[in-house]
């Protein structure tokens, strides 16, 4: 298979002025990823920068009022800056200074990505301009402060649905205006080759902890990992550790939305079919002409009409499992997790919440779920406080 | 090949294909885009010395193209515009400008979807000379390449800047037609000056190929056409023309389009004079 291939998907389709760059960025990181000070200084900045290990968190109340199989929280939402995004930009910012790259853009969706980004900017005195769809913006206005705070730049993106697919069209074209003084942190396992290995590559440490402490626990692996994919960043890290155990199920929770019809949800596996978008092959949501289908999600992170290309071949070789979420189903778990365990997870994540409030009833005692907690709520409190008054649920 | 650069520096000029600028009455009726403004267009630019027209198909995300050119994708996605129309359009100006090059321009997606044997058969059909996809680079292009030349059409590829030597000369060994040098790094769209980045690619491209060289990004006016005389065989002008068509549409009505834009591509044959934009 050539590099960045994963079976029929990945790739690169870029325009011809991002290529030096992309092969620029393989060559680096082939080097970093085997360069001992590289790796030494990110586990250390994983460690005592960004909190890791991360707990696996036995579900106790979770579990008892679901009944069936036994559930742990990996939980990344008790990483700095609230997300697993940080493994991810703390890795690729390394990268950017290790390459003499001063100038650093990334794009956000939800923003958790933005805000990881411009805090390893910060970290590492670099500067930061943040493309976010002005939409998104608008959800997710206490990420935009943050960033702000963190002296990243914020840049509103007006153009489309305003959400994260046109934020990452405007970091493209901002690349290949200022490709050669600018490291793009791309922020999930998606676009050109080498980013959805890359990404992969530094989030495979959620997947690497949580099998040993789950053989800790347990002595046993479990039955299943749950994780919600947008771009998919937390699933193929949360899956990767895990894929030659080939009793463990895999299942990724893509964004139901508001219903079935093209333009109402973001479940690509379910409504998508292969094509290109922003340089990878994999599933697109997109009409019968191949134009981009807009999407909609509760939560901004997964509101995104591709996916990440080891995705796709997960699942077309059917290691992996994909179901969807609706958005009433979401906010119920949000609930559902906070009133049981008192834990606030981000829309994102809640996604994996439902899917696992659905199965685990039907399973045994004996059964063990892992949910990867991708991040933590605090970002939607507007939304929740509008959705769930809106739906008169203030009393579930 | 027909296609062919007739003067001294050819021109090549870009249509998104469906779009009526900032006209309100020819909306897209059900029965399908009406694209006979861009053909009126395309056939005063021909007869105004336009060596080759590029079809633009319209794209949701025009990730390599700037501001201009976006806005008219959107406005030619929302008159209805789909890639069989802008196929259909091509073999209306084949039929009525037999020598004129036609070169089909349009990101990877909507020709997938399609089909790419499909579309090669259908593009061939309609006596298109060539295709440029932006986001096709040669790595990844032996399927498309391959099709090409089964219908005998010319696979336009890009060549940057920042495109090293072994690149180019891939990209040389890749391409018919002409090679399309990019001036600048960055997207589409008008510049005051044009980069002194582009005669250096264009001598870099001539050490791999004998193909003629388009130089395109950020051409506006005739001194600049004149500029890339001097080192290449033909300008691409786009963004200007598709702004001149939003700017014409808009203050005169679309019936004065084709005669703004033939007025302009004559102009850019005499620097130094007043260009129409």
């Amino acid at each position: 298979m050539k590099p960045g291939r994963f079976g029929a998907y990945g790739g690169r389709y870029v325009p011809e002025t991002l290529m030096a760059a992309l092969e620029e960025l393989e060559h680096a990181y082939a080097e970093a990823k085997e360069d001992a000070a590289f790796q030494a200084e990110l586990a250390s900045l994983l460690k005592d920068f960004a909190g890791r290990p991360t707990p696996l968190y036995f579900a106790k109340r979770l579990t008892e009022s679901l009944g069936g199989a036994k559930i742990y929280l990996k939980r990344e939402d008790l990483l700095h800056t609230g997300a697993h995004k940080i493994n991810n930009a703390l890795g690729q910012g390394l990268l950017a200074k290790r390459m003499g790259k001063r100038r650093i853009i990334a794009e956000t969706g939800a923003g958790q990505h933005g805000v990881a980004s411009a805090t390893v900017c910060a970290l590492l005195g670099l500067e930061c301009i943040v493309y976010m769809g002005e939409e998104d913006m608008r959800r997710q206005e206490l990420n935009v402060l943050r960033m702000r705070l963190l002296g990243a730049e914020v840049r509103g993106v007006s153009s489309g649905s305003k959400t994260l697919k046109d934020a990452v069209n405007e970091a493209l074209r901002d690349w290949v205006t200022n490709v050669r003084d600018t490291y793009y942190i791309l922020g999930s396992a998606l676009g050109p080759h080498p980013y959805p290995t890359m990404v992969r590559d530094f989030n495979r440490v959620i997947g690497i902890e949580a099998r040993e402490q789950i053989l800790e626990k347990e002595g046993r692996l479990p039955t299943a990992i749950i994780a919600c994919v947008g771009g998919g960043s937390n699933a193929i890290g949360a899956f990767y550790q895990f894929l030659l155990d080939r009793e463990v199920r895999l299942i990724g929770v893509e964004a139901g939305g508001r219903g079935k019809a093209l333009g109402d949800h973001a479940a690509r596996f379910e409504g998508g079919v292969p094509g290109v978008l922003q340089g990878t092959y994999s599933y697109v949501l997109q009409d019968e002409n191949g134009q981009v289908s807009l999407t909609h999600s509760v939560s901004a992170g997964l509101d995104y009409a591709t996916v990440g290309p080891e995705h796709a071949c997960l699942h077309d070789c059917g290691r992996a499992e994909y179901v969807s979420a609706d958005d009433a189903h979401v906010l119920e778990a949000v609930v559902k997790l906070a009133r049981t365990e008192g834990i606030l997870p981000a829309l994102e994540s809640a996604h994996a919440i439902a899917e696992c409030m659905r199965i685990a009833p039907g399973m045994a005692s004996h059964d063990i779920l892992v949910v990867n907690l991708s991040g933590r709520g605090d970002k939607d409190m507007g939304i929740l406080a509008r959705e769930l008054n809106i739906q008169g649920a203030q009393g579930i | 090949m027909a296609i062919q650069f007739q003067q001294h520096p050819g021109l090549v000029v870009y249509l998104t294909a469906g779009d009526a600028g900032l006209s309100n009455h020819r909306p897209g009726s059900a029965g399908g885009a009406d694209l006979s403004l861009t053909r009126e267009i395309a056939l005063a630019a021909i007869d105004a010395g336009a060596d080759v027209i590029e079809l633009g198909v319209p794209f949701s995300d025009p990730l390599a193209d700037g501001p201009v050119i976006q806005r008219a994708s959107e406005r030619a996605l929302a008159r209805g515009t789909r890639l069989k129309d802008v196929l259909g359009l091509a073999a209306e100006l084949r039929a009525a400008r037999p020598k004129a090059g036609l070169v089909i321009f349009s990101y990877l997606n909507p020709i997938l979807r399609f089909g790419l044997a499909k579309f090669a058969d259908a593009a061939a059909q309609a006596g298109v000379d060539g295709v440029l996809l932006t986001d096709m680079i040669v790595e990844e292009a032996a399927e498309y390449i391959a099709e090409m030349e089964r219908v005998n059409l010319a696979p336009i590829f890009l060549a940057a800047p920042t495109s090293p030597d072994e690149r180019l000369q891939a990209i040389a060994a890749h391409s018919k037609g002409f090679i399309y040098a990019i001036s600048r790094t960055g997207i589409t769209g008008k510049q005051k000056t044009l980069a002194a980045d582009a005669a250096a690619l264009v001598e870099r491209i001539r050490r791999w190929s004998k193909l003629p060289v388009a130089v395109g990004f950020g051409i506006s006016n005739a001194d600049q056409v004149a500029e890339v005389a001097k080192f290449a065989d033909a300008a691409v002008i786009g963004s200007a023309i598709v702004e001149l068509i939003e700017r014409t549409t808009l203050d005169h009505g679309e019936e004065q389009a084709p005669g703004a834009v033939a007025r302009f591509i004559k102009g850019l044959h005499q620097p130094h004079s007043v260009q129409a934009l």
